[in-house]
């Protein structure tokens, strides 16, 4: 007995004297609890949506009002013709549509019922669901209001129609945001994994004392890498369409070039953790501390970047997985064109170009 | 004289591989006996079998009269362990590492305490008590161990390649321990690459391709094989040697 | 060939020093050998020259390169054999050879001739991966692989620690033979015994050189005399010589005891064993091995 506490007390000495797993320990579930508890949250608020409203009377204006108000809900446009609507919705600028068709007052008073239709933009299926919910709520409280003042019972029924997603399956939220992490993961792990090995055996010490140029070194690192991913995406493209009903819908050559651009972007990340990490374990804790919580956070799949802190949503900016979930998103579930990605594009290519020229600077191209 | 350890066609068998074979030997309380080979002769693996690390393929072997194959735990506790590679707690200090050690083989806490004063005495630690043990010099952490590993009075010390890359004074020094601890009657089972040092000892054996080929007095084994040393002997002996270490 | 002057260098901000103010030159087709053990500063220094590493202090220069400002043109030019074994595992013995061929831009055919001695002993197991072979033999193939761009310098650090006696023995006939043709050495060691088959060696310790001479120059400069004394019981031999009140040093060597007297006593130390009961003693003038001198050096 005596025996196990002397060396439950060894073990203690050993985690304690270690600064950098304390630093994991502790430091890890006090900010995890900290950006779940009070940063991210579940809670839709703001969701931008459109109305067209078609009657223009008071009813609708009243409603109008009444949805402005929400909390839920901003009303980003009034549009006056539900063609615009598409446009819209594609660009990603409104969440939900609310169109009031002609005479909508007059039915309600004259038959005690009027059909609103709601457009929802489904690619996120929780989100969708959600604000269709809140929407359902206010139009329920509404229709008591109505009913009360009018002595009579009123019903504003919602036809709600969920777009691009109209089964509202969980593969066209999931997958996108799954491919970003396993992409960003894979990469930035084996990229900083393999350097550091040759580290670690002691191979890089003869390499750096050979004519081999480090440049060499660092892109003989990354070619495997990116070809294997670029294997592993159309593995996954192909699972999407054959399994889970899911197929490009736009230009697979778009896909790919900002797949390859972002899988570029996650080497370079790799191989910048490498340059300090001294051994293949810090290196794998690395990657997956540090660039694990970020992707699954900050990239927007999970929860909805609109509803962070700013201080977050400012932070989500760093994060590559952010733009490419965008892109696939808009090229795969969409199938929208290059317009509606460049800018996206061009911040991976940036983040890309710049993440390299800083971790080949930084490369050691001594052993200190 | 009270014999400590004896084996009997001990046998290690790795598959097909047979790492040793039919190893037959003695060794008495209070010997200094060296236990020499080249690498891959089967040196370390015949090591783990006496510390009951390793169950033997085929064979018997009794260390203070315990069975290796049913009584490991009662040798484990009557036997210290020293290897090159790893013996004390870099980011623990000198006194945590003895304290640990002596607690570990069931020691009295008063009994650790006592052990503790005299061993940084003997060594001339006393000030660094505290001081972790990687920044000790090589040397002052080599002593260390070996006095950490008899802290509980074993009557057997097992001694893995304990001098490896230790300046010459130092070494010497940690054959002055040695000695000492033999005087007191502890049997010491020690390897070696450092021929001067097989010198040092009551008998040595020398494994060959998973037997051993000679086993004897150092002064025996040089009438034997008409070397003026022991480095002419073990050369005469490991030249032959099929197995280079694979 | 390689020259040193005042190389200092410290690692954490100047808390540990590795090597303080070393000072030494190689000439050309020299087989030059750096004696100490662990810690000594060996790997420090083979790290300064190789330009993995930048000095606090001093300057140095290999082939005429400056070590840091040169730097690439000495890691064009030089063979290295780095402490631990650093060769790929998981590749066979002729893929890492052909790997490092390719680095430095030869082949393995262009150079045969300089590492077939070498090669030829491991070349029966060239299908094998580098993980599996024998100390020995991983030794081998790294010298093969330092050798195969026929570099002018050669640095081994530490090539035979960890290494059976017999691969040793062999691996230092391949070094002289290298020599032969002219390659400069520079090779580090902590077996004092092999610091005899050099040119010259450089005897450090604790970042400090303690001297640099040829074996037999440092042999020379031993400023006693140095007796060997026998006995049959040498444990108590050496306890009773340490007791002697004339001896002024005295380390056991194996079977002899090394022993230095007090200016005219060493004639009475034979009477005193005996009474002791070593009546068997014996005693005889020797010179002294590099780890007398060492020892030597070391204690003053």
């Amino acid at each position: 007995m005596r025996q196990l506490l002397i060396f439950i007390r060894k073990e203690f000495l050993h985690v304690f004297r270690d600064r950098k797993t304390l630093l994991m320990l502790f430091g890890l579930p006090i900010a995890q609890i900290v950006l779940f508890g009070f940063a991210l949250s579940n809670e839709i608020k703001n969701s931008h949506i459109a109305i067209v409203d078609y009657s223009k009377d008071a009813v609708t204006q009243r409603l109008i009002t009444r949805i402005g108000g929400s909390p839920y809900f901003n009303i980003q446009r009034t549009l006056a013709s539900g063609d615009q609507l598409n446009a819209a919705f594609k660009k990603g600028d409104i969440k939900l549509a609310v169109i009031f068709p002609v005479g909508f007052g007059d039915d309600l008073v004259h038959t005690g019922k009027a059909t609103m239709q709601v457009i929802a933009d489904a690619s996120d299926p929780n989100q969708a669901t959600t604000i269709t919910n809140y929407l359902n709520q206010i139009v329920l409280d509404f229709n008591s209001e109505l009913s009360q003042g009018a002595g009579q019972r009123m019903q504003i029924l919602p036809s709600t129609q969920m777009m691009y997603n109209p089964e509202l399956r969980g593969a066209p939220n999931f997958v996108p945001g799954v491919m970003a992490l396993v992409l960003m993961l894979v990469c930035t792990m084996m990229t900083s994994v393999a350097i550091v090995r040759e580290k670690e055996l002691g191979t890089m010490e003869i390499l750096l004392v050979s004519p081999f140029k480090p440049f060499y070194i660092i892109l003989s690192k990354l070619a495997p890498n990116l070809l294997i991913s670029v294997v592993n995406l159309f593995i996954i493209l192909a699972l999407s369409d054959i399994f889970l009903d899911l197929p490009v819908k736009g230009s697979l050559l778009l896909l790919v070039t900002g797949s390859v651009l972002f899988i570029l972007t996650c080497l370079s990340i790799g191989l910048l953790l490498s340059i300090n990490a001294q051994t293949q374990q810090a290196a794998m804790m690395g990657s997956m501390m540090g660039m694990m919580l970020p992707t699954m956070l900050l990239t927007g799949f999970l929860f909805p970047i609109e509803n962070m802190p700013v201080a977050l949503q400012v932070l989500s900016n760093l994060v590559p997985s952010r733009w490419y979930f965008i892109i696939i998103k808009q090229v795969m579930l969409k199938g929208l064109g290059f317009s509606a990605v460049w800018k996206e594009m061009l911040i991976l290519t940036g983040m890309c170009a710049l993440l390299f020229t800083i971790s080949l600077k930084k490369f050691k191209i001594r052993l200190q | 004289m009270e014999t400590v350890i004896r084996t009997e066609k001990l046998t290690k068998r790795f598959g097909a591989f047979v790492a040793c074979n039919e190893l037959s030997f003695s060794v008495d309380k209070g010997e200094i006996f060296g236990f020499l080979g080249a690498n891959g002769a089967g040196k370390t693996t015949a090591m783990r079998m006496l510390c009951g690390l390793l169950t033997p393929s085929a064979g018997k072997a009794t260390i203070a009269g315990f069975d290796v194959y049913t009584q490991t735990e009662k040798i484990k506790q009557r036997i210290g362990y020293m290897s090159q590679k790893f013996s004390l707690y870099d980011d623990l200090s000198v006194a945590e590492n003895i304290r640990f050690y002596g607690g570990i083989y069931g020691m009295s806490r008063p009994a650790i305490r006592e052990k503790t004063e005299r061993l940084l005495e003997e060594l001339q630690l006393q000030k660094e008590a505290k001081t972790l043990v990687r920044e000790l010099p090589l040397g002052w952490k080599q002593k260390l161990a070996f006095s950490v590993s008899i802290v509980h009075d074993p009557g057997i010390v097992f001694l893995d390649e304990p001098t490896g890359g230790v300046d010459p004074v130092t070494r010497r020094q940690f054959w002055d321990l040695i000695y000492a601890a033999a005087d007191k009657g502890v049997t010491i089972f020690v390897t070696t690459h450092y021929m001067d040092e097989a010198e040092y000892c009551n008998r040595v054996s020398i494994m060959v391709d998973g037997v051993i080929a000679a086993l004897d007095s150092p002064t025996a084994l040089k009438q034997q094989f008409g070397g003026a040393s022991m480095e002419e002997v073990f050369y005469e002996l490991a030249r032959k040697a099929k197995r280079k270490g694979d | 060939m390689i020259q040193l002057e005042n190389i200092t260098k410290t690692y954490n901000k100047g808390q540990v020093l590795a090597v303080k103010d070393i000072s030494f030159t190689v000439k050309p087709g020299e087989l030059f050998g750096l004696i100490g053990p662990d810690g000594a500063g060996k790997t420090t220094l083979f790290r300064v020259l190789t330009t993995l590493l930048l000095a606090d202090k001093g300057k140095a220069t290999v082939n005429g390169f400056d070590v840091v400002k040169d730097f690439r043109q000495i890691r064009n030019g030089v063979g290295y054999m780095p402490g631990r074994f650093s060769l790929y595992q998981d590749l066979t013995i002729e893929e890492n050879l052909q790997f490092f061929a390719t680095v430095f831009g030869t082949t393995i055919r262009e150079n045969y001739h300089l590492i077939k001695d070498i090669y030829q002993q491991i070349e029966p197991f060239k299908e094998r991966r580098a993980g599996k072979l024998s100390g020995g033999m991983k030794q081998k193939l790294a010298l093969c692989c330092a050798l195969i761009h026929k570099p002018a310098v050669l640095f081994l650090d530490e090539p035979t620690t960890g290494v059976d006696v017999v691969s040793r023995k062999e691996f230092w006939e391949m070094l002289a033979r290298l020599k032969a043709e002219g390659i400069t050495i520079l090779v580090s060691t902590p077996y004092m015994d092999e610091a005899r088959l050099c040119d010259r060696i450089a005897l450090i310790q604790k970042g400090s050189i303690l001297s640099i001479d040829t074996p037999e120059g440092i042999v020379r400069s031993f400023p006693k005399e140095l007796y060997g004394v026998q006995a049959g019981n040498t444990h108590l031999l050496l306890r009773e010589v340490q007791a002697f009140p004339g001896t002024e040093t005295c380390f056991a060597f194996g079977d002899a005891l090394h022993v230095t007297f007090a200016p005219g006593k060493e004639g009475d130390v034979l009477p005193w064993l005996k009474e002791k009961g070593l009546g068997d003693a014996r005693m005889q003038r020797i010179t002294p091995g590099i780890e007398d001198c060492f020892i030597h050096l070391l204690k003053n």
